[in-house]
């Protein structure tokens, strides 16, 4: 199998696979006062503490969640209750176009159900959001935004936002920043001192981690409302058993990752530029989506004019190849990819776009793989949509 | 021969194991759902039909049992355009279409039997119960359970493209063996109302759509008998709903005239015709007749058949029945056998008695 597919999820790192291994044999709740509940909170802690060091943070400022959704809804629900609490007028939530679902959902779900209003801030065709955009919209009344969440990087192009400038215009205001970062912790620098965001997600399987196990970092004084209530855990934020076998693979898997973030990004980089000449000497008319320089070294979203990119994955499957054609929906339709749309695609151009990623153990013989099934796919895919069109 | 088989898969128990046998008959098989609606919700709600994203997933589930790849295809957009708008304008013109047959004509064997071929596959394949014969369509061993006619409609180019690996067996034969090979939709009630409207209430799917138009109902003679809320709410041969007070015997619709919005009714006698003339004819069992052929047909689905001659004359199919039938619509096929093997079929134009003139011939 030729799995291009990484920013969906990419595989376990062995080293992450033996802590888990290891843990799940180990007993012991670490909420627990006896041994064996000190000897699981000390696993936790030290997890905490590798994942604060990884990211720039204290340990305090580590909450542990479920995953990348739980920390965005956590963040985004959680941050608008606290804020909206402390000053009723505080109603606005200003969000990028471009946000993943799990910022994106329960922004709106706030709007339909908890009288918020949401924005959804305008992003250039390259999918970035300016730092005066941002500005732009807080001015029309400061006194009135409760929260500002916009990604470090997007899952679908890779367009790196400029997460620091945008946080530093959030500030200004004193208005709290959230920033969804499950796809550039590993890829990009992250880190949450320097980077003046208020609240930070990751998730442990973009980056060699788990699936079921991530964070919320939060600033000192940053504190959400919860959402799950129960034991107390996590300073009562986000109740609910402690992970510990998850959180000793999470935090190696977030230690590792930062650690070996520039021979990694070297790596992948190499191959997506291979990856896209590649695709280019097949079909010379692919257009490459996202920012030319501001992104992550191992996504390339391309273009295939004429084609639907679900006939171009299905076929590209058949072949053993995996890629990603943006969402589906509850049904599993295909949808455009809203990310596209913003960044001012019409929905058949929206429909033209295969993601391909690339991780750790990617190889040349994947993209070899690629280049050699791609431009007959996409004669039979543009085939297919002339006839429907016809 | 390997065939690389397209499976329309959708959700039931008779597609799932239709792709099975395809794959067990050594052919490279890909599972796919129609999501037929853009918003799956919308035409069915808590109800089981072909639209729902519970159908979706226990057309998936299938296909991992099956071991075979699956996705979804958008064909709401076709479906739309060609069976549901099609349903409605038919009714609008006083017609009683059958939107399953439509399906089968413009999505299943065209709009994905076409991007299906596009896309390198060789065949669509699919779980209605009937028969490929030396390229003819065959009734089902199962008779209750028969889908010929809803596919008689298919040309020789579609059926030769077409699969269907059930029609050797029954109903009760492909629940046993669903249950055997482990698919978890052995037991899933068959559907039977149409896919996309929701309740069931057709009329109330019509009136929303077309709204009301109150006319009159009037007898053979013309005389006013009593009042509609929209023709289109009516099909020829329908007794029940006419709400006629003081009628001395049933009455039963006898014909629709869209455009003067005049429902006609009479005495079931009144009903009987045995001339039909049929548009749109295809022939995919023999050449078309020129001169008068005997076959039997069959004008509704799940109808009785009746001997009669045919012949297509003037591009029109033109039927003698040799003994009049009752509730022949406008709209509904009309499906020409030899035997239990498909000749042709047509849409019912117009309809008349040897001596006498049924209103519905004259609304062109």
């Amino acid at each position: 199998m030729v799995y291009l597919d990484h920013a969906a999820t990419t595989p376990v790192r062995p080293e992450v696979l033996a802590d888990l291994t290891d843990g799940f044999g180990v007993l012991g709740n670490a909420s627990s006062l006896h041994a064996a509940g000190r000897q699981a909170r000390r696993v936790v802690e030290e997890a905490r503490e590798t994942v604060a060091d990884a990211l720039g943070c204290t340990p305090h400022e580590v909450v542990f969640t479920s995953g990348g959704t739980e920390a965005d809804n956590l963040a985004v629900k959680g941050l608008y209750w606290a804020r909206n609490a402390q000053d009723p007028a505080r109603r606005r939530i200003l969000v990028s176009a471009v946000e993943h679902h799990a910022v994106l959902d329960p922004a709106r779900w706030m709007a339909d159900h908890q009288g918020a209003v949401v924005e959804e801030l305008p992003v250039d065709a390259c999918g970035r959001l300016s730092p005066e955009t941002l500005r732009a919209a807080i001015e029309r009344d400061p006194a009135d935004v409760a929260l500002v969440s916009v990604m470090w990087a997007n899952n679908e192009v890779g367009t790196v936002q400029p997460v620091a400038e945008l946080a530093a215009v959030a500030a200004e205001y004193g208005i709290w920043f959230h920033t969804d970062a499950v796809q550039a912790v590993g890829a990009e620098e992250v880190d949450f001192a320097a980077s003046g965001v208020s609240a930070l997600s990751l998730t442990g399987h973009k980056l060699g981690g788990p699936v079921g196990v991530g964070a919320l970092l939060l600033a000192r004084g940053v504190d959400p409302v919860p959402m799950l209530h129960g034991g107390g855990q996590e300073r009562d934020i986000r109740s609910g058993t402690l992970t510990t076998p998850l959180l000793r693979g999470f935090a190696t898997a977030v230690r590792l990752a930062v650690a070996e973030r520039a021979e990694h990004t070297a790596h992948v980089a190499a191959l997506r530029d291979e990856l896209v000449a590649a695709v280019r000497a097949a079909v010379p008319d692919v257009r490459v989506n996202g920012h030319p320089t501001e992104r992550l070294a191992g996504i390339a979203n391309l273009g295939f004019p004429g084609c639907e990119g679900d006939a171009l994955l299905m076929l590209l499957d058949a072949r053993g190849i995996c890629c990603s054609a943006g969402s589906a929906c509850t049904a599993g339709v295909a949808q455009a990819s809203h990310v596209l749309l913003a960044m001012g695609a019409d929905p058949d151009t929206a429909r033209e776009a295969l993601r391909f990623s690339l991780g750790r153990d990617s190889t040349a013989d994947d993209v070899k793989a690629l280049a050699e099934a791609i431009g007959p796919a996409v004669e039979r895919a543009r085939e297919a949509r002339a006839r429907r069109r016809s | 021969m390997t065939l690389r088989v397209l499976a329309a898969m959708s959700g039931g128990v008779d597609s799932a194991v239709a792709a099975a046998r395809a794959v067990e008959a050594g052919h490279d098989v890909t599972g796919v759902h129609l999501a037929l609606s853009a918003n799956p919700q919308s035409y069915r709600t808590g109800a089981r039909g072909c639209c729902t994203v519970e159908d979706s997933r226990d057309a998936r589930r299938a296909a991992d049992v099956i071991g075979i790849p699956f996705y979804v295809w958008d064909m709401a957009e076709e479906f739309d355009r060609d069976v549901v708008q099609d349903f409605v304008a038919e009714y609008a013109a006083g017609r009683t279409p059958n939107p399953c047959l439509r399906c089968n004509e413009k999505i299943k064997f065209q709009a994905v039997l076409e991007r299906a071929l596009a896309l390198g596959f060789d065949a669509v394949c699919t779980g209605h119960h009937v028969r490929l014969d030396n390229g003819r369509l065959r009734r089902s061993v199962d008779r209750a359970k028969d889908q010929s006619y809803v596919l008689a409609v298919l040309t020789r180019e579609q059926i030769a493209h077409a699969m269907f690996p059930l029609g050797d067996c029954t109903k009760a034969e492909v629940r046993a063996e669903a249950a055997r090979r482990g698919l978890a939709v052995a037991d899933k009630p068959d559907s039977h109302d149409i896919c996309f409207i929701a309740d069931g209430d057709t009329s109330g799917f019509l009136g929303r759509r077309l709204g009301t138009a109150p006319g009159p109902i009037v007898d053979e003679t013309g005389a006013v008998v009593g009042q509609h809320n929209g023709a289109h709410t009516f099909t020829v041969g329908q007794r029940r709903g006419l709400n006629l007070s003081g009628a001395p015997n049933r009455r039963y619709v006898l014909s629709i005239e869209p455009v003067s919005n005049t429902v006609t009714v009479g005495p079931r006698e009144a009903l009987a015709v045995d001339r039909i003339v049929g548009e749109r004819p295809v022939w995919s069992g023999c050449e078309p007749p020129q001169e008068w052929t005997p076959f039997t047909v069959q004008l509704r689905a799940h109808g009785e058949v009746y001997p009669c001659r045919a012949r297509q004359h003037e591009g029109r199919l033109e039927i003698l029945l040799d003994e009049p039938a009752t509730g022949v619509a406008r709209g509904q096929a009309a499906v020409l056998y030899d035997g239990d093997v498909v000749m042709g079929s047509a849409t019912i134009d117009a309809t008349s008695r040897a001596q006498r003139t049924v209103a519905s011939q004259n609304t062109q």
